[in-house]
């Protein structure tokens, strides 16, 4: 109960940061001020619409499917939240630590689709339904490149386990239990006989200790902006051709649910991403001879210290990919439906295969 | 306590997926039934399956099921809706299904069976999930099995690559 409070709060906390950033990132890149009115600089604004958007009237149009119109924006928000679960926020501190947290993230998200086509058929509009098509079309599509770059880090780490994933990208690997004669190699390959166990910091790293990963990073990065309906992939909410696409009917809390569930999404992607690719929750300070910059900044696990080193480097990590979210709408067109079908088959796709074949040969170089 | 919930909801969920109409509502339900099952499978420790089935049935399936239905409707403006036929046979058979099942449960000495007796609830032990041992199976005992399945589905992409084409430029 308490994690889910914990979770919850954390959670909402990041999403209206993140709804602030999102308005003043794309004011700065535009050259403009963004808002500037309600408080200093404007902090006050992601608030002030939340509670104007509570205010608002609860429309249900008479034509729409009342039950699956009602049902819909909870199941969306139930599936994104229920991902939160298995991410872990620091050593030791993890909302449900099962041993198939990765396979469990990837499925429990599959629910959001279903929820995503109940709005759009129980609205009873055709760029509802058309949005709901495009987005469902998108996820499923891009769910394949994004499963096969994380099978490429589940086949090195060999380990479904966030928690365990995230020991072996640092210097604390090993107080992990299961994990006490583990070593970890430069590029992680023995063979070149240099021992980076207690260096840690950025060495460790998923994308530093199997470079090929780094292929990987940025085919689940691409895969990851599709699967949250991000710009350039935004055809689903397309504002000028379907209006907002499957939450055009919605409005005040419903509104609100929904709005939530999709910068909930965005950071449960980019925390998945931190945690699979880009060290999880470790430093990425190094420890270079007598400076164990590792140790310094990483606390002991179990105590408070380690618990707030783990989740600052986490937040931070994952604010600066959801600063680049941000910086990508800003930056590219939207992409045409066949452009993305194109780029999701004949290009992610088969890249992503080759990077799981070429993982497997990795891992037997880390073993013999 | 659980158990009788998750089976509950199963029940009643598939229950109306066969009686609902709207076949939009049936697939919904069915989602129910879905998560229901997998609920069922966590409780038996067996949390692979309980996950794949979400992968496979509720990110795959059923999301196909769905999508079929909403592009095949509103053909004359008006919600799909599924005709009951076949009465009959259809309650012959399924009292008849009932019948062999229940006669065969019946019969069966669940309390006697020696495995069930020296069952311990401690199945997993020290190991976090199912993964591994299932892993270990899949790649000595049943590698056969698993491989056949694995061409199988090849051979249905192939397949379903084949119809999707133009025709016109073979």
């Amino acid at each position: 109960m308490l994690a889910f409070l914990l979770t919850l709060g954390l959670m909402l906390l990041i999403v209206i940061a993140v709804v602030y950033a999102e308005r003043k990132v794309a004011a700065f890149m535009q050259d403009r001020m963004g808002p500037t009115e309600a408080g200093p600089h404007g902090i006050m604004q992601p608030l002030l619409d939340v509670l104007k958007l509570l205010q608002k009237e609860d429309i249900i149009p008479t034509a729409a499917d009342k039950k699956l119109f009602s049902i819909a924006p909870i199941l969306v928000f139930v599936a994104v939240f229920a991902g939160f679960a298995v991410i872990p926020l620091a050593p030791a501190v993890v909302a449900s630590g099962i041993g198939i947290g990765v396979f469990y993230m990837l499925a429990i998200i599959s629910l959001d689709v279903v929820g995503l086509l109940m709005a759009g058929w129980g609205s009873n509009n055709k760029y509802a339904m058309l949005g709901a098509m495009r987005s469902v079309a998108q996820i499923v599509s891009y769910e394949i490149p994004a499963g096969l770059a994380i099978l490429a880090v589940v086949m090195v780490c060999q380990s479904l386990d966030f928690q365990e994933i995230s020991f072996q990208q640092g210097a604390l690997m090993n107080q992990f239990p299961g994990l006490e004669y583990e070593m970890n190699w430069l590029f992680g390959i023995e063979a070149l006989g240099i021992n980076t166990t207690t260096i840690g910091g950025i060495t460790t790293w998923n994308i530093f200790r199997v470079p090929l990963l780094f292929v990987a990073f940025i085919i689940y990065f691409i895969a990851s902006l599709a699967e949250c309906n991000r710009a350039p992939f935004d055809i689903p909410e397309a504002e000028s051709e379907l209006v907002a696409g499957f939450h055009v009917e919605y409005s005040g809390f419903r509104f609100a649910v929904f709005f939530l569930a999709e910068y909930a999404m965005m950071v449960l992607v980019c925390l998945v991403a931190v945690v699979l690719f880009l060290g999880s929750w470790n430093t990425p300070l190094p420890n270079i001879g007598p400076f164990s910059l590792a140790y310094w900044t990483s606390g002991t696990v179990g105590e408070l210290s380690g618990i707030l080193w783990g989740a600052f480097w986490l937040i931070s990590k994952t604010l600066i990919l959801l600063f680049v979210q941000l910086w990508a709408r800003w930056t590219y067109p939207r992409l045409r439906v066949d452009q993305l079908m194109h780029l999701c088959w004949k290009v992610l796709t088969p890249i992503a295969l080759a990077v799981v074949l070429g993982a497997g040969i990795w891992r037997l170089l880390m073993v013999g | 306590m659980l158990f009788y919930i998750f089976a509950a909801l199963a029940i009643l969920s598939g229950g109306y997926m066969v009686l609902t109409r709207n076949l939009l509502y049936a697939g919904f339900s069915l989602l129910v039934t879905l998560l229901s099952i997998a609920g069922i499978y966590v409780l038996l420790f067996a949390d692979f399956i309980a996950v794949t089935q979400l992968m496979v049935y509720v990110g795959g399936v059923l999301v196909l099921i769905l999508f079929g239905i909403m592009l095949s409707s509103r053909v004359h403006n008006q919600s799909v809706l599924s005709e009951s036929v076949n009465k009959g046979w259809g309650v012959l058979i399924s009292l008849l299904t009932l019948c062999g099942l229940g006669y065969t449960i019946l019969k069966a000495n669940f309390a006697g069976l020696s495995w069930l007796q020296n069952a311990d609830t401690e199945i997993l032990g020290a190991q976090k999930s199912t993964v591994q041992s299932i892993g270990i199976k899949l790649m000595t005992d049943f590698v056969l099995p698993f491989e056949i399945a694995s061409l199988l589905l090849l051979i249905a992409l192939m397949g379903a690559a084949y119809i999707a084409t133009d025709n016109q430029k073979v």
